[in-house]
């Protein structure tokens, strides 16, 4: 479809945007742009609402006893806390990176199916409020923690049913939104751009889409066995009627693995985009990070169990996950040089999206090493389930994803708004975020090693100097995101008018559109050489 | 080939053991303004089993790897950050394809990595052998306690938090081992190779005791089994580590580990106390008598959803305090003890309490609650009608 040429001349690219003006606009645009725009806003308004939760159990945290919430609601806030962060922020905002992006990136008018696009954002909202809604339910929101063991989640309220038709909308969202982005990928590329020469920000989502329509219905149905063993006397999950609770974790993380590399992929994509334009060098070893994208994705596949190093599997289960988790270090590690290798010799300026990027890089890489010590099955033994594994996951999360994404955020606002956004503002969001994050989070490790449980309300007091660090660390970390919200809204009031190429090394398709770029753009494809 | 293998991880062992206080020592140095940072937590706490030996040592062995390549790596990029700026008039090469290096940062990971995997792998294997053991005790959790029988002895006690309400509320300072004490231990000898069959009775919990190394699931419906051996006499302190539910940090483990003379004489004052100090469901208590006996079993049992004051936690665990149960026809408030609320045939948070306390003990709450707060009832339940309450 993408192929039928164009007769317009190319002004009429400028002449006029048909759409509804007002809210309409929002809601009946099947414009990749406005999609993009909801995207993230939807995502930054999650993770507001989760960050909230996370500020509240850290000041629970602050000190050992109770003092602001019962355990009850405290256990609800970590589990939406989790399941916010997780399917309402970082994966609707690899989505919105993916819409404003991949058509621009590979010269494409606009996603292959717009009304599917506008279906897949509009469904976003309503699994939100049916997951935040679920705090009003009777007996709270979904208290298991985000993976939703069984049986503790069959013991749960209505709180628990809302959450799984939330999980079900959002992973149609998502299936609905990858099948757009394979097609748009694979049929509408400019003439001349083969799969080879495609930016490796498109090759991640080409990749993460596939993983997103091979495990999301995967997690659908281990949620609707829950419901079924809820309501509908099925025993899937309980042993007293034939079933066998750990057949929900194997279910929930063959999942579960491939959904930490949907959540790292966008992000290496982005990493590989922003490092090379601030070395003003090209991407080194462009063909082996495709590879080692792609050996990620298929070994993500094969690791599941090692979420469940504890629940009594035999010898032969633990060394084979442990060989396999193991071997994902030498594909991510190959990554990671080829980032430095790009650096290396390279023309090197630290505008705030280069500084994110290096710190994405830097912390993803620590995030790397926990997990190859958690890959080590007598020490997982001894970290399971403590507050290692909070550190280890929110190094991959919050300093990969998140890092990556605010410095995609930093990298193509000016041409997203047409507006330069403040650098003081972006290096202060920069240096308030690291140092904060490491505050927060590095503490952690100690406290997992010395034996400190996840998901408690209350702690022993030998934990509590580095609880208070944290917790310390938490709250400048979560003010200092209001930075991003200034410098944002600061660029589209008034921020001074950006070049259509205001990088010096940015060499993507993207970058030779005006900025802002026009309502409807590539409409004539360019022609790659 | 495998014991020069060997050999020579006991060089490199031998080589970290001088260099593992490193890392202790550098932060103190740093972070040190007072001697309360030594006192910090950062590390394993001290291993007290062979395997949790092994656990530590493994750790501290890739711990140093990660430090190592950390250092190369991130060196080279502190260089390349100094060096290559375009402020300093650097110019950009324009290289960006090199088979030989990808194939060298291909193949030296992986031999790292197999390095490593060498005695994880003997660690594995030493860790799921629990034949040949000379003690096995089944532990079975539960919202939110847990249950240790000795199954080569004949006896078995729950074993729960002594933690205060007042210290957890704040209104009392804490003890030394806040939420970390029980009033009844697990009590096992040194030096004995003891096998752990566990299991749970509700959710899953997991018996997570840090200092033997020790991390197992307690899976309804299924008995998993582990092992551990003691170094040295001692208590040692851990908790249940997979969520239960709302007091899931409030479930520890305490371990009394004791000399074989003490624990042959700990098991002997076991099997003394069991035989005939069982209660007499028969004799007739007063009033006065089954509410002190009730206060405490409702403390250690109930108190944690229905709160101490009896005002409950609504909507999920309802007051007690002028409720129609503990007010109304003493039938339905027996037979609400004994089996537990069920809603469309689901078991609720309120669960069957009739394996889990003796007849007497059932009597005593019911009458304590019936005659406490607000509640004057003046009736007290007899264990008798409890005992024909549940033969019915």
């Amino acid at each position: 479809m993408s192929s039928i040429p164009h007769d317009h001349a190319a002004g009429h690219e400028h002449a006029h945007e048909h759409h509804p003006g007002g809210i309409m606009r929002w809601i009946m645009t099947t414009n990749h742009k406005d999609i993009g725009t909801l995207y993230l806003w939807f995502s930054f308004t999650m993770f507001i609402a989760g960050g909230i939760m996370a500020l509240t159990i850290r000041a629970e945290l602050f000190q050992p006893g109770l003092q602001l919430v019962e355990p009850e609601f405290f256990n609800q806030l970590n589990t939406v806390h989790g399941l916010i962060m997780i399917f309402g922020a970082i994966m609707p905002a690899a989505v919105g990176f993916a819409n404003w992006q991949v058509p621009m990136m590979i010269g494409a008018p606009d996603m292959a199916f717009g009304r599917l696009n506008n279906w897949s954002f509009w469904l976003l909202p309503f699994a939100g409020v049916l997951l935040l809604g679920s705090f009003l339910a009777p007996g709270g929101a979904p208290s298991a923690g985000w993976t939703l063991y069984p049986p503790l989640s069959v013991q749960a309220g209505m709180g628990m049913d809302m959450t799984i038709f939330a999980i079900h909308i959002m992973g149609a969202s998502s299936i609905m939104g990858s099948i757009n982005i394979i097609t748009t990928i694979l049929n509408m590329r400019a003439p001349g751009m083969t799969l080879m020469k495609m930016p490796l920000f498109v090759w991640t989502w080409l990749i993460t889409a596939y993983m997103l329509i091979a495990v999301m219905p995967v997690l659908a149905g281990s949620v609707t066995m829950l419901l079924t063993d809820r309501h509908f006397g099925t025993s899937f999950f309980n042993a007293a009627g034939g079933g066998d609770p750990v057949l929900f974790q194997h279910v929930f993380w063959f999942f579960g693995h491939p959904e930490v590399y949907i959540m790292i992929l966008p992000a290496f994509g982005i990493a590989s985009t922003v490092i090379p334009a601030f070395a003003r060098k090209p991407l080194f070893g462009y063909a082996s990070m495709v590879y080692a994208t792609a050996s990620i994705a298929i070994l993500s596949f094969l690791v599941w169990a090692h979420h469940m190093f504890t629940v009594g599997m035999p010898a032969a289960g633990q060394l084979f996950f442990m060989y396999a988790t193991m071997l994902i270090a030498v594909p991510t590690g190959v990554k990671v040089f080829n980032w430095l290798a790009t650096m290396w010799k390279g023309s090197m300026t630290f505008e705030t999206p280069m500084l994110f990027a290096i710190g994405f890089l830097f912390l993803f890489t620590i995030g790397g090493f926990t997990g190859l010590v958690l890959a080590i099955v007598p020490v997982d033994i001894s970290l399971h389930d403590t507050y290692y594994v909070v550190a280890h996951f929110h190094y991959v999360l919050v300093a990969g994803s998140l890092f990556a994404f605010f410095a995609g955020i930093y990298y193509w606002l000016p041409k997203w708004t047409g507006r330069m956004y403040d650098e003081t503002l972006g290096k202060w969001h920069f240096w308030l975020s690291f140092i904060f994050f490491n505050v927060t989070f590095f503490p952690m490790h100690f406290l997992g090693l010395a034996g400190m449980p996840r998901r408690v309300p209350d702690y022993a007091t030998q934990f509590t100097d580095w609880n208070m660090v944290a917790s310390i660390g938490a709250f400048g970390f979560g003010l200092s995101q209001l930075l991003l919200l200034i410098a944002v809204l600061k660029t589209i009031r008034s921020g001074p008018p950006a070049p259509a190429r205001p990088w010096e090394g940015a060499d993507t398709l993207e970058w030779t559109l005006p900025s802002p770029p026009p309502y409807h753009t590539f409409e004539t494809p360019p022609v790659v050489k | 080939m495998v014991d020069v293998f060997g050999e020579s991880m006991d060089r490199i062992k031998a080589a970290w053991r001088i260099g593992r206080l490193l890392p202790a020592l550098l932060m103190i140095a740093v972070l040190a303004p007072g001697a309360a940072w030594a006192d910090r937590e950062w590390n394993f706490p001290p291993p007290v089993t062979p395997i949790a030996h092994e656990i530590f040592e493994l750790h501290a062995i890739i711990f140093w790897i990660c430090v190592v390549i950390f250092f190369v790596v991130f060196g080279a990029m502190g260089y390349s950050i100094y060096a290559h700026r375009k402020s300093k008039g650097h110019v950009a090469e324009q290289f960006h394809e090199n088979t030989t290096v990808e194939i060298i940062w291909t193949v030296i990971p992986f031999i790292i990595l197999v390095l490593m995997a060498w005695p994880a792998t003997k660690t594995v294997l030493a860790m799921k052998d629990a034949s040949a053991a000379d003690l096995t005790v089944k532990i079975t959790g539960s919202q939110w306690k847990w249950n240790y029988d000795y199954l080569n002895d004949g006896f078995g006690y729950y074993s729960e938090l002594s933690t205060p309400f007042a210290q957890i509320e704040n209104r009392e300072p804490k003890n030394e081992h806040y939420l970390l004490e029980v009033d009844r231990p697990l009590v096992v000898p040194v030096n004995k190779k003891i096998r752990l069959l566990i299991t749970s009775s509700d959710v899953i919990h997991a018996w997570y005791l840090p200092s033997a190394g020790v991390q197992q699931d307690a899976i309804p419906g299924f008995v998993r089994d582990d092992w551990m051996k003691f170094d040295k006499t001692g208590t040692y302190r851990g908790q249940c580590n997979k969520i239960c539910g709302k007091e899931h940090g409030f479930m520890p483990i305490v371990v009394e580990v004791k000399s074989d003379e003490d624990y042959a004489a700990w098991v002997g004052d076991q099997k003394k106390k069991l035989a005939p100090t069982a209660d007499d469901v028969n004799k007739a208590l007063d009033i006065k008598d089954l509410t002190a006996r009730g206060e405490k079993v409702y403390t250690a049992n109930c108190a944690a959803c229905h709160q101490p004051n009896g005002k409950g936690l609504p909507p999920a665990f309802p007051p007690l305090d002028g409720s129609k149960v503990a007010t109304g026809p003493k039938l339905v408030h027996i037979s609400t003890v004994l089996n537990g609320v069920t809603h469309d045939g689901k078991p609720t948070a309120m669960v069957a309490w009739k394996a889990t306390l003796s007849d007497v003990d059932i009597a005593s709450v019911i009458t304590y609650e019936r005659n406490s707060w607000g509640n004057h009832t003046g009736e007290a339940i007899q264990p008798a009608e409890v005992a024909s309450a549940k033969a019915r």
